[in-house]
C-alpha cells in the first residue's frame, strides 16, 4: 500500500510532464509535418481516409523551407548570440549580489533574498513595460541626464539591442542569483582562512578557491537564464527594435501574422533540438559532480 | 630545541573581547624556538581565540604579538610567517593532494621546479607520495591530516599552529599520530603551538604546557611540572585526578609545615615552608598514585587516614579504589596490579591510607 503511495507520488511529475509537455510537443511535431491551408484548423491532416485508401501525407517541406530562407538561420544565430551575451551580463551582475548575500549575517540575508524574489511576484509583462517608460526618449533616464546637463539630446535606448539586454538581465536576475547563492552559502569559511593562511591575498583566494568551488552554481544559473532567453518573445518585442532578430519573434509572426502553423511548428521543433545540446551537457556535468 | 633561550613567539598582555565577553584576558607568554607548546584548557576557555590571534584571523583588543622579534599585531594573516593546520583540515576539495600542498608555495615567487621539489619533499615527509593525485574526498581521516600537515609545513613557517590536531581521528589512530606528528615536527625543527582540551595529548606531545581557564593562563610548565606541582586547584583537577584536603595551618617551619584537617585523625605535614600565616585556610592536593593502602596502621605519625573501601574500578594495568573516610570524604587511590594472583582488597574492607610529606602539594589559588 505504501509502495503504491510512493509510486503514485513519483508518478505525479511524470503525469504532469506527459500531459503538459509531451502531448503538446507531439502535437507541435505533428503539425510541423503538415501543410498550411486556409481552414480551421489551418493545416492539413497527416492521415486521410478516402476511396478506401489510407494515405499518410508527411510533409517535410517546412523543414526544407527553414534551410532555404536564411532569415531563420540568422534568427537562430541572433537568438543564441543575444541570449549568450545577456547570460554573461546577468552573471556579472548576479554573482556579486549572490556573493554579498551569502556573506551577510543571517538576519540580513533573509531580507536580501526576499528583495531578490519580491519583484517576481508582480506581472512579468508589467515589469517589462515599465522599462519602456524608463528607457524611452523622454523617459526617466534621458530626462534625468538632460536635467543634470550631461547630454542635451536624448540618447536612444528603447528599441535597441541594448534595451533587450537590460530587459533580460533584469527579468532573469533571480534565476542567476539563487543557484549561485545556494552554492556560496555552503562554502566553508575555513577554506578561505586556509587560503589566507597560506599567503593568498583576498582577490587571489576569490579566483583560486571561491570561484572554482561555486562553478556548479554558476553553470546552473547560466542555464536557467540562457535557455529561456533564447526563445524569449516579450522582451525583444517590447524593448527591442525592428532589427532585433530573435527566434521567439519569428515564431510569433509565423503563427499569428502569417497563420502558417506548420512552419511555425517546425521553427519550434528546431529551437528545442538546439536547446537540447546545452541541457544535456549540463546534465552530464551534474551527474559527474554527483559521482565525484 | 637548538637554543632554548631564544624566543620565537612573544605574547604581551594580549586580550580579546567579543562585545561584553572577554575571551582572552591579559595573557603574556613566551614560546621558544623549536619548542612544542600546548595550550590546554576546557571548552570555551579561549584557546582557539588565542591561536587565531597568532595566525591573524582575530585582531587583539589589547596587547601585542611578536614573531622572531617582529611585531606582527597589525600584519594580515596572508603576510605572517605562520601556518595553521585547521581542526577540520580545510583541504581544498577541488584540488589534488599535490595541488593542496603546492597552494601556499605558489604564492611565493618560486619556479615550477622548486615548487615541485618542495611538494615532493613534503609528501615524502608525511608518507603520502603515493596519494599525490587523489582528491581530499578520496582519503581517510588520517591521510587527510597528513596532507594538512604537509600543506602547513610546505612554506617552512616560523611557527606552526595546530588547532585540536587529533579531534577528527578515532582513538587508536590518535595515539599513533600524536607520536608521529611530534617526530615530523621535531625533524623539521619548526616551533609549534597546539591547542587541545585533552590533557593526555598535551602531555604526550608538548615540551611545555600552558593551562588556560576562563581566558587566562593559570600555569605554564613542562608536563611533569604541571602534574607534580600544580599551583592551583583548577590545574590540579584538570590534569589527572587528585584528592584535595581543606586544612588549617598549625605551624610553618623551614623543613616541614603542619596543618590540621577535619577529615583526618592526625596532622597533615608538607615538606618545607608554606606561604601562609598560622591559622590560615589552605588546600592540599595529593595524587591518587602517591597514596599507599594497607590493612594495618602505618608507623608514621602524620599523613594517614583510615576508611572503608567504597568502590573499586579494575582497569587492567591498575585499579582505582574509592575509600570513604569517617567524615564522609572520598579519597581516591590507584594501585598497580603487579601480581596476577594477588589477594586484593575488596568492598567494605577497612584500610589505612598513608603518604609521604613530599607527595603533598599546597594549592594557593
Ligand atoms: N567570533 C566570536 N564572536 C563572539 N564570541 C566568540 C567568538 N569566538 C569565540 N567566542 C567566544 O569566546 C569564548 C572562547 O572561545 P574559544 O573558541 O577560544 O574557546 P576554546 O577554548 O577554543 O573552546 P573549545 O575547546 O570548545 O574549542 C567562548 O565563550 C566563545 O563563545
Ligand atoms: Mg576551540
Amino acid at each position: 500500500m505504501s509502495k503504491l503511495g510512493a509510486r503514485s507520488l513519483i508518478a505525479v511529475p511524470y503525469i504532469w510532464l506527459v500531459l503538459f509537455f509531451l502531448v503538446p510537443f507531439i502535437i507541435v511535431v505533428k503539425i510541423s509535418f503538415t501543410e498550411m491551408q486556409y481552414a480551421i484548423p489551418p493545416y492539413t491532416d497527416i492521415v486521410t481516409w478516402a476511396d478506401e485508401a489510407l494515405t499518410i501525407n508527411l510533409n517535410i517541406g517546412n523543414y526544407y523551407y527553414l534551410f532555404t530562407d536564411d532569415l531563420y538561420f540568422w534568427a537562430y544565430i541572433s537568438s543564441v548570440r543575444i541570449a549568450f551575451i545577456a547570460t554573461i551580463c546577468t552573471l556579472l551582475v548576479g554573482y556579486p549580489i549572490a556573493y554579498a548575500i551569502a556573506r551577510a549575517d543571517s538576519a540580513t540575508r533573509n531580507a536580501l533574498l526576499m528583495l531578490v524574489m519580491l519583484p517576481s511576484w508582480t506581472s512579468f509583462l508589467i515589469r517589462i513595460y515599465a522599462w519602456v517608460g524608463i528607457l524611452k526618449n523622454n523617459g526617466l533616464i534621458n530626462n534625468a541626464l538632460i536635467s543634470v546637463g550631461l547630454i542635451d539630446q536624448p540618447v536612444p535606448m528603447l528599441n535597441t539591442e541594448f534595451a533587450v539586454y537590460v530587459g533580460i538581465v533584469y527579468a532573469y536576475l533571480p534565476f542567476m542569483i539563487l543557484p549561485i547563492y545556494a552554492n556560496l552559502v555552503k562554502l566553508d569559511n575555513s577554506l578561505l582562512e586556509a587560503a589566507a593562511d597560506l599567503g593568498s591575498p583576498p582577490w587571489k583566494t576569490f579566483l583560486k578557491v571561491t570561484l572554482p568551488l561555486s562553478k556548479a552554481g554558476i553553470i546552473a544559473g547560466c542555464m536557467l537564464v540562457f535557455i529561456p532567453s533564447v526563445g524569449e518573445f516579450v522582451i525583444p518585442e517590447m524593448l527591442g527594435g525592428a532589427e532585433t532578430l530573435m527566434i521567439g519573434k519569428v515564431l510569433w509572426q509565423e503563427f499569428f501574422n502569417n497563420r502558417d502553423w506548420p512552419v511555425a511548428s517546425a521553427v519550434a521543433v528546431i529551437m528545442l533540438l538546439l536547446l537540447l545540446l546545452p541541457i544535456t551537457l549540463f546534465q552530464r556535468y551534474q551527474s559527474r559532480q554527483l559521482e565525484a | 630545541m637548538s637554543d632554548a633561550a631564544s624566543p620565537m613567539l612573544e605574547i604581551r598582555h594580549i586580550s580579546k573581547r567579543f562585545g561584553e565577553l572577554s575571551a582572552v584576558n591579559n595573557v603574556s607568554l613566551t614560546i621558544n624556538k623549536g619548542e612544542i607548546f600546548a595550550l590546554l584548557g576546557g571548552s570555551g576557555c579561549g584557546k582557539t581565540t588565542l591561536l587565531r590571534m597568532m595566525s591573524g584571523f582575530e585582531t587583539p583588543s589589547e596587547g601585542s604579538l611578536l614573531i622572531d622579534g617582529e611585531d606582527v599585531s597589525k600584519v594580515p594573516p596572508y603576510q605572517r610567517p605562520v601556518n595553521m593546520m585547521f581542526q577540520s583540515y580545510a583541504l581544498f576539495p577541488h584540488l589534488t593532494v599535490a595541488q593542496n600542498v603546492a597552494f601556499g608555495l605558489k604564492q611565493d615567487k618560486l619556479s615550477k621546479a622548486q615548487v615541485q621539489a618542495q611538494v615532493d619533499a613534503m609528501l615524502k615527509l608525511v608518507h603520502m607520495t603515493d596519494y599525490a593525485k587523489r582528491k581530499p574526498n578520496q582519503l581517510s581521516g588520517g591521510q587527510r591530516q597528513r596532507v594538512a600537515l604537509a600543506r602547513s609545513l610546505a612554506k617552512q613557517p616560523k611557527v606552526l599552529l595546530l588547532d585540536e590536531p587529533m579531534a577528527a581521528l578515532d582513538k587508536k589512530l590518535r595515539s599513533q599520530m600524536q607520536l608521529e606528528l611530534v617526530d615530523i615536527v621535531e625533524s623539521v625543527g619548526v616551533t609549534c603551538v597546539m591547542v587541545t582540551h585533552d590533557q593526555e595529548e598535551a602531555m604526550t606531545m608538548a615540551n611545555r604546557v600552558g593551562v588556560m581557564h576562563e581566558g587566562e593562563i593559570m600555569q605554564v610548565g613542562s608536563p611533569s611540572e604541571i602534574y607534580e606541582f600544580p599551583n592551583s586547584r583548577h590545574t590540579a583537577e584538570f590534569i589527572g585526578s587528585v584528592n584535595i584536603f581543606s586544612t588549617k595551618v598549625l605551624h610553618v617551619g623551614a623543613e616541614a609545615s603542619q596543618m590540621s584537617c577535619a577529615d583526618m585523625a592526625c596532622r597533615l605535614t608538607v615538606e618545607g615552608g608554606v606561604n601562609a600565616l598560622e591559622g590560615a585556610q589552605l588546600e592540599v592536593a595529593i595524587r591518587p598514585e602517591k597514596i599507599t593502602m594497607a590493612r594495618t596502621r602505618p608507623e608514621q605519625e602524620d599523613n594517614w587516614v583510615q576508611g572503608k573501601i567504597h568502590d573499586i574500578a579494575y582497569l587492567g594495568g591498575h585499579s582505582v579504589y574509592h575509600i570513604k573516610l569517617p567524615s564522609g570524604m572520598i579519597v581516591m587511590v590507584t594501585t598497580t596490579n603487579i601480581n596476577r594472583h594477588a589477594q586484593r582488597l575488596t568492598w567494605e574492607d577497612d584500610v589505612y591510607l598513608y603518604w609521604s610529606a613530599a607527595s603533598a602539594v599546597v594549592l594557593y589559588q
